[in-house]
């Protein structure tokens, strides 16, 4: 390098350097650090010893492990094809020409704004088995068949899709991004199909969804990955990292944490970290995959 | 510039006594806020008044366990920290803690388990002393009662002044007290309901007769059939109740503080709590008419008073974390929290925990109380507390260093009984297995690191190192707790 690399070399370290010594002490050392951690017997409060792959090992006879992960999944492969249904749906309506459109896309974003801890709050309300308002409105319903409405949160077979229901309260924010690709297709589209005598729902599958596939295959994946971490919801209302009732939401993140905090296994957790990862990285995978196939890019 | 060697001197001088007249300043983590910590904090302010060479900077703090761990790591923990007494063996197995024999021995003259015998009643006594070591003690300690709603007892037709002293009475109370609806069936309020509230359902087995490990520390969930008996117990009342009807009744109780909580509305009409439930009540149902009473009998035997009966002890402790950088000073102000003037006659003259459990209207620990506190105690049930501390049957949680994971699969295991997805003998099994391995690999991370510290015997978490009975119903005679023993050794 001549002294004209170096001084520009310079220049972009001296931008950049804060944020790269930030990077490196507070997100690169610790994920390099988990990894190591997750080959050791590590409680935070003692130096790590290196024991090979006994977590790992541990982890595959752990039946909680299998349940946290058979539960994690089963609210990933409920809630991202609900969050996607809600919050395209809500996009597309609220991409309509009505009267109050800037008023009703407020409201219905606001939700994703309230901060989990104060929805969860309101949602054991709503779930309350006896007195709940989603009991109140069932209620009737269920009487015309002599049966009762469900203990929601309190019935194991309930507790998850009760939270996978309650997931769809956050679509505020894929919605925005869906808007935001809806308003990118060319009408120009929509008025060359109309000729071809296209109706609504001809456009919609020939013309939207080829549109904005990039922008579901974003939010497909970034659903994703939040699903599969889910837990400050289950955490504030099934009774911390219990998993209440009888472990039915018990997913990942909550049994991670009880082993890294409550039972200072943090080698073990650190070990559960990465098969997550690993996880993920697979499934974001797969999704790229699948979208290889069906994603339109526009030149 | 040259100076004098008067000056110098006389500089050095002024400089020392400067020094000198700075106290060292500690730090103190509390995890409770509210009245709790008012009451602590005066405590704090107590001590810092009594004395000028140490100052107490008292911290208030929420997820005190995590934030301790994570000091402790650091290297640059509090000098004194307030833990919750079910955390103590898994920090101390873990060597987060320092322990106290040399300081108890030091100042009180007396073997450390002559010392806890003379000061604490034998639950208390026993609940201080882990492995060998003393390694926190407590500042404010609390016992367990049955609590019943006499409006609710008149309306069934009970008589309220009667509470059960039998398990046989408290289930025939409970199914006159359940009440359904004339035209659905529904239930509408039960007499008792073992997991409303639920704080102490990892003590029913110990009720019975049986225990959660043996003195050999091993795990003893499934070996006893007294453990299986409180576990079909459990059972029948999700079938006396209907588990769909249940389900749904339940979920419709408030939060322990709130006005909406069962006992409060009269949805359920007896529960165990503890001593500070009664504050909870003038709280958040003035007026309530209820009565206080030892639990019943469950193993058989003719019920007896109080001081015989059968009572889950818990504490709050007081610990010098390991590294605190003024472990001296720290026991100093521990000593002051955690002792007492035993002959106050008046307010003013009550000192250190007793101000402390008067602020939280809990009872002292200590075997002795002063004349003022005893007298002018603001709990109206104090002396029914302090009775069920001395019972020989009082009992405490597990030490064991594995118990927030034993906690959890009990929990688990009754859940599903209770939901009648399994028989309750499979249920405490499959508990038992869970349990015992994670409890071997417990010991054998505990053995790993002992080794790896270059302890030459290291801390034996088996029969030998441990309280004999820790767990179980069991006197403070038994306690081998050595202060002169070898660095190391358990």
């Amino acid at each position: 390098m001549n002294s004209a690399d170096w001084k520009r070399l310079g220049s972009g370290l001296s931008f950049t350097g804060l944020w790269i010594i930030g990077f490196s002490v507070f997100t690169l050392y610790p994920v390099v650090a988990s990894l190591y951690y997750s080959f050791c017997d590590y409680s935070v409060l003692q130096r790590p010893l290196w024991t090979g792959l006994e977590n790992y090992r541990t982890l595959v006879a752990d039946d909680v492990f299998w349940l946290s992960l058979r539960n994690t999944l089963y609210f990933a492969g409920a809630a991202v094809p609900l969050g996607t249904v809600v919050s395209l749906s809500l996009a597309l309506l609220l991409n309509q020409d009505v009267k109050g459109r800037a008023l009703f896309r407020t409201l219905f974003f606001l939700p994703s704004i309230v901060p989990l801890v104060a929805s969860a709050m309101l949602w054991l309300w709503i779930f309350n088995g006896s007195g709940g308002l989603l009991n109140w409105v069932l209620g009737p319903v269920f009487a015309l068949w002599g049966g009762t409405p469900p203990a929601w949160l309190g019935d194991p077979a309930w507790a998850k899709p009760a939270l996978v229901l309650m997931s769809a309260w956050g679509a505020g924010h894929s919605m925005i991004i869906y808007l935001a690709g809806l308003q990118n297709v060319p009408r120009e589209l929509y008025e060359s199909a109309e000729l071809d005598g296209a109706g609504s729902w001809a456009k919609f599958w020939h013309i939207t969804l080829p549109v904005i596939s990039p922008v579901i295959y974003f939010n497909v994946v970034m659903g994703i990955i939040g699903a599969m971490q889910v837990f400050t919801t289950a955490f504030v209302m099934t009774g911390g990292t219990d998993g209440n009732p009888a472990r039915s939401t018990l997913f990942y993140a909550l049994y991670l944490f009880s082993n890294a905090f409550y039972d200072l296994r943090m080698g073990y957790a650190s070990a559960m970290a990465w098969i997550l990862f690993m996880l993920i990285a697979t499934l974001t995978w797969i999704a790229t995959r699948v979208a290889a196939r069906s994603v339109h890019y526009q030149d | 510039m040259r100076c004098s060697p008067l000056l110098r001197l006389s500089v050095l001088l002024g400089l020392a006594v400067v020094a000198r007249a700075e106290p060292v300043r500690i730090t103190y983590w509390e995890k409770w806020s509210g009245f709790e910590a008012e009451a602590m904090r005066a405590v704090v302010d107590q001590f810092n008044a009594s004395q000028d060479r140490i100052f107490v900077d008292f911290v208030s703090m929420s997820q005190i366990d995590r934030k301790l761990i994570v000091a402790t790591a650091g290297g640059d923990p509090p000098d004194v920290a307030g833990i919750w007494f079910a955390q103590m063996s898994s920090f101390a197995d873990r060597a987060a803690l320092t322990p106290l024999d040399d300081f108890i021995h030091r100042d009180s003259g007396l073997k450390v388990d002559d010392w806890l015998a003379a000061t604490y009643p034998p639950v208390y006594a026993d609940m201080q002393a882990y492995r060998g070591h003393v390694y926190a003690l407590i500042s404010a300690p609390g016992t367990t009662a049955l609590y019943w709603n006499k409006t609710v007892f008149r309306e069934a037709g009970l008589d309220p002044e009667k509470p059960p002293r039998t398990l046989a009475e408290l289930n025939e109370m409970s199914r006159v007290l359940t009440k359904r609806n004339s035209d659905t069936g529904v239930v509408e309020r039960t007499g008792f309901l073992p997991q409303e509230p639920g704080w102490f359902g990892y003590s029913y087995p110990a009720w019975f007769g049986g225990g959660l490990i043996n003195d050999a520390s091993d795990i003893t969930l499934a070996g006893r059939p007294e453990n299986l008996a409180a576990a079909n117990w459990e059972r029948s009342y999700a079938e006396l109740i209907g588990v769909d009807q249940l389900k749904v009744f339940a979920s419709g109780f408030g939060s322990f503080a709130s006005a909406q909580q069962a006992f409060f509305t009269g949805d359920v009409a007896m529960v165990f709590q503890g001593v500070w439930f009664d504050r909870f009540i003038a709280k958040y149902a003035p007026g309530l008419d209820y009565g206080v009473a030892a639990w019943p009998e469950a193993t058989g035997r003719v019920p007896g008073p109080p001081i015989q009966a059968f009572t889950v002890a818990d504490a709050d402790l007081l610990v010098i974390p390991r590294g605190a950088k003024h472990a001296e000073e720290a026991w100093e102000f521990i000593r002051f929290a955690t002792s007492a003037n035993p002959t106050a006659r008046s307010r003013d003259e009550v000192s250190g925990v007793e101000l402390l459990c008067l602020g939280q209207q809990k009872p002292s620990p200590l075997r002795v109380w002063s004349p003022w506190f005893g007298e002018n105690h603001p709990h109206p049930h104090i002396e029914l507390f302090r009775q069920l501390a001395a019972s020989p049957r009082a009992w405490h949680a597990p030490k064991i260093g594995v118990w927030t994971e034993y906690l959890r699969e009990y929990n688990t295991a009754i859940q599903r009984i209770r939901l009648l997805q399994v028989e309750p003998a499979a249920a405490l099994d499959y508990a038992q297995k869970r349990l015992a391995d994670s409890w071997q690999r417990h010991r054998a991370s505990v053995a790993r690191q002992a080794a790896a510290a270059g302890e030459t015997a290291g801390p034996d978490l088996g029969p030998a190192a441990l309280s004999p009975g820790s767990g179980d119903l069991q006197p403070a005679a038994s306690l081998e707790v050595r202060p002169d023993k070898e660095e190391g050794s358990p």
